[in-house]
């Protein structure tokens, strides 16, 4: 951030931020508890099965809460040119790729104990890994070296294309990956009541903790945008002082 | 294309007298984040040949591709032959009825000039005969004709521009330095063809540090600066070039 | 739509026309993309065989795998061909000729991608010649083989075109275009590859039947791309 930037920005957090923060803090103590202590082992995978309650939920909520933010975020600023949908895009993309390395790092944790080794070519976690550099790819793209508006619009565009991707990817490996093998073990092993719970708690716990990250990311977002306005009236008042430092100088 | 753009300069003149062919207030163009017309106000009425002048950077090149209907302006409003710059599709129908000539020629190095003539003519749904006499005018014909552009000289690439560009019958001629590369013989028939053109009732703006050759033609000098147009009568030049090279 | 089909047409005969006369494609990238099969031999060893008690020469791994590294010869020798595409417009500011001349956005993105497809096709023509040859792939001959196979190479490159033109429009005007673009294609035509591969295994080596629903999806994705592209040139080209 630029030193405008600072001066201009408030904190990151705000009343609703510090609600949603503290939820997801105590969610999150409730599900530690929930994964490792009062669900039971699983018959097959023992204790590696522990590591489900974070990381399904984590693709769930990164792959389509997030992404599913920057596909929304881009068709409304697309239609509108509304900034707001067009942070938020960004924001969402920042997040979801942030979920996918996670979901990746667990899952090549849990395939040691489970599979043998850190990476089976289970469909969804190779469709992940693609996606991920998917998104990496569009927050490439939110770096070009171009006009805002000229690059928020082409961010838009892909925004919404990858999502199409993401779709296409998954189901283009699960076909190809039902071609040589059954039906995946491990994830779709049986559960009782219990680990069910604690799986939707999961889901519910890394919904808080998404939203927590969007309104802290999309709020600094925001600072920057209103920073680079800011910024801009001072460097067209600067462009314009050219004018009048050089004239005296030259003998046009 | 619509019709009235292809008309022959006067008459479209005829309809446009005492309009303003181009309107810029206040305008704010954005290039890369940095502003390179700031807060700029521009008139120019029709049949009007304007000279910009101006250090480098000082905006000369955006006030023309503005025109062109190139770049958005992000504050501020501008109207060129009535096609609002505001939107995208004023600024399609404002690109398919001027013309410019760039720094670059807009010319593909693999081709040969004939080709590349043809094609750009096809493109601009310019006239055959027009496309054959631009090229006979300009000295592109021949024997040049058939060598690849990209053994071209600067001059012969500039020539070679000139003749789509004539060969396009524009009503709003936008010329950055059209000057340079040319020869002696390329710089007076350069300076001819913008007398007819103008004589033929075109309104031309065009940028330029050649001093002196031109100004006999040209109405009206503006200054540009710092991103913002800075009106001045004629007055002589006392050093040629000046801090701009 | 007549004016889109003519600025298709027009865009795509003049890139034809640079490619003759420059032979970028033809001199470069098919060499390249031959190269590239060669490479694989070496680092696929061509003495790895596959235990067949059926078969009385048993087949090198090489041979068996040809499908995925047609493909993939193919869609390397494609990041060279969609570069050069967006290349020779890079100069000399022709993308502002092109907005000038009022041509229909559309017009430009169907015209530029259909150049890329005679080219890959021309490159397929050859990766697939060269790897009959030095994999030395024995498959039954049939009709219907050919056709399946054909279809493939078609609906496949086409896709690769279709995502190529628009994704390198979508990096057009930066510096680090050439290695921008890759990260972007890549994983966008990762299934791709994967149908192809699948559909061409079909072809060479399977039961012809289990070719063709691959083939469909390839089309589908094609078909979306395409479309994905008429419908956003107009946003990326009007306004750089």
């Amino acid at each position: 951030m630029s030193s405008i930037a600072r001066k201009l920005a408030g904190p990151s957090s705000s009343r609703g931020t510090r609600i949603l923060g503290a939820l997801a803090l105590v969610s999150t103590v409730l599900l530690l508890l929930l994964g490792l202590i009062w669900s039971p082992r699983e018959v097959d995978q023992a204790d590696a099965v522990r590591l489900m309650y974070v990381h399904v939920p984590s693709a769930v909520v990164g792959l389509y809460f997030a992404f599913g933010v920057t596909l929304v975020g881009s068709i409304v600023y697309l239609r509108k040119q509304s900034d707001f949908w067009d942070l938020m895009a960004h924001a969402g993309a920042e997040i979801g790729v942030l979920f996918c390395a996670f979901v990746l790092v667990t899952g090549a944790l849990w395939g040691r104990p489970t599979w043998g080794v850190y990476w089976e070519w289970d469909p969804r976690i190779t469709s992940t890994t693609v996606t991920l550099v998917l998104y990496l790819g569009y927050l490439a793209v939110r770096r070009m070296d171009l006009d805002p508006v000229v690059r928020s619009r082409r961010a838009a565009i892909l925004g919404i294309i990858s999502f199409a991707n993401l779709l296409i990817v998954k189901q283009s490996v699960e076909w190809w990956r039902g071609l040589h093998q059954g039906s995946t073990v491990g994830i779709d092993t049986q559960m009782d009541g219990l680990m069910f719970f604690t799986l939707a708690w999961g889901v519910l716990t890394f919904t808080l903790i998404f939203a927590w990250l969007l309104m802290h990311r999309f709020r600094l977002a925001w600072y920057e945008h209103q920073a680079a306005a800011v910024s801009l009236d001072d460097a067209i008042a600067a462009r314009r002082g050219e004018h009048r430092s050089s004239l005296a100088g030259e003998a046009i | 294309m619509t019709l009235d753009s292809r008309d022959p300069a006067p008459s479209a003149a005829g309809d446009l007298q005492d309009k303003e062919l181009v309107q810029l207030q206040g305008v704010v163009c954005l290039m890369g984040g940095f502003p390179a017309l700031a807060g700029l106000d521009l008139t120019v009425g029709s049949g009007e040949i304007v000279g910009l002048r101006g250090a480098n950077g000082a905006g000369k090149t955006t006030v023309l591709r503005l025109c062109a209907g190139l770049v958005t302006l992000s504050r501020g409003s501008g109207s060129v032959l009535g096609h609002d710059l505001g939107t995208r599709a004023g600024r399609r129908s404002t690109r398919k009825a001027v013309g410019l000539l760039g720094h670059d020629t807009s010319l593909y190095d693999d081709l040969t000039v004939e080709q590349n003539v043809r094609f750009w003519a096809r493109a601009n749904r310019a006239a055959e005969p027009d496309v054959l006499a631009a090229m006979d005018h300009l000295g592109v014909a021949g024997r040049v004709a058939t060598v690849k552009v990209a053994g071209l000289s600067a001059g012969q690439r500039r020539r070679t521009a000139l003749a789509i560009l004539v060969a396009r019958r524009p009503r709003l001629w936008l010329l950055d330095e059209p000057h340079a590369g040319l020869d002696h013989d390329g710089r007076n028939l350069l300076d001819q063809l913008l007398m007819d053109a103008a004589a033929a009732g075109a309104t031309i703006m065009v940028a330029t540090h050649d001093v002196g050759r031109i100004d006999d033609i040209l109405t009206r000098t503006v200054i540009v600066h710092g991103g913002t147009v800075h009106e001045h009568p004629i007055r002589p030049i006392g050093r040629p070039g000046g801090t701009d090279v | 739509m007549f004016e889109l089909l003519r600025d298709a047409r027009m865009v795509l005969g003049k890139d034809l026309l640079i490619e003759r006369s420059s032979r970028v494609v033809t001199a470069q990238v098919v060499p390249f993309a031959v190269m590239i099969l060669i490479l694989f031999g070496f680092g696929i060893s061509p003495d790895l065989r596959i235990l067949d008690s059926t078969a009385t020469v048993a087949p090198s791994v090489l041979s068996r795998v040809t499908p995925g590294l047609l493909f993939l010869a193919v869609l390397f020798a494609s990041l060279l061909a969609i570069g050069r595409s967006f290349g020779v417009e890079a100069n000399d500011g022709t993308l502002d000729g092109l907005r000038m001349a009022g041509l229909d956005p559309a017009g430009i993105f169907l015209g530029k991608a259909g150049a890329v497809v005679v080219q890959l096709l021309g490159v397929s023509a050859v990766v697939t010649s060269g790897a009959f040859l030095f994999f030395s792939v024995r498959i039954e001959w049939s009709v219907a083989r050919a056709v399946l196979g054909v279809t493939t190479a078609g609906a496949a490159i086409t896709a690769i075109a279709a995502a190529g033109t628009l994704y390198s429009a979508l990096a057009a005007g930066q510096r680090e275009r050439e290695s921008l673009v890759p990260l972007l294609v890549i994983p966008v035509l990762a299934p791709v590859l994967l149908g192809a591969s699948q559909a061409t295994e079909a072809a060479l080596f399977g039961a012809v039947a289990d070719g063709w629903p691959w083939v469909a999806a390839l089309a589908a994705f094609a078909a979306l791309y395409v479309g994905a592209g008429i419908l956003s040139f107009e946003t990326l080209l009007e306004d750089m």
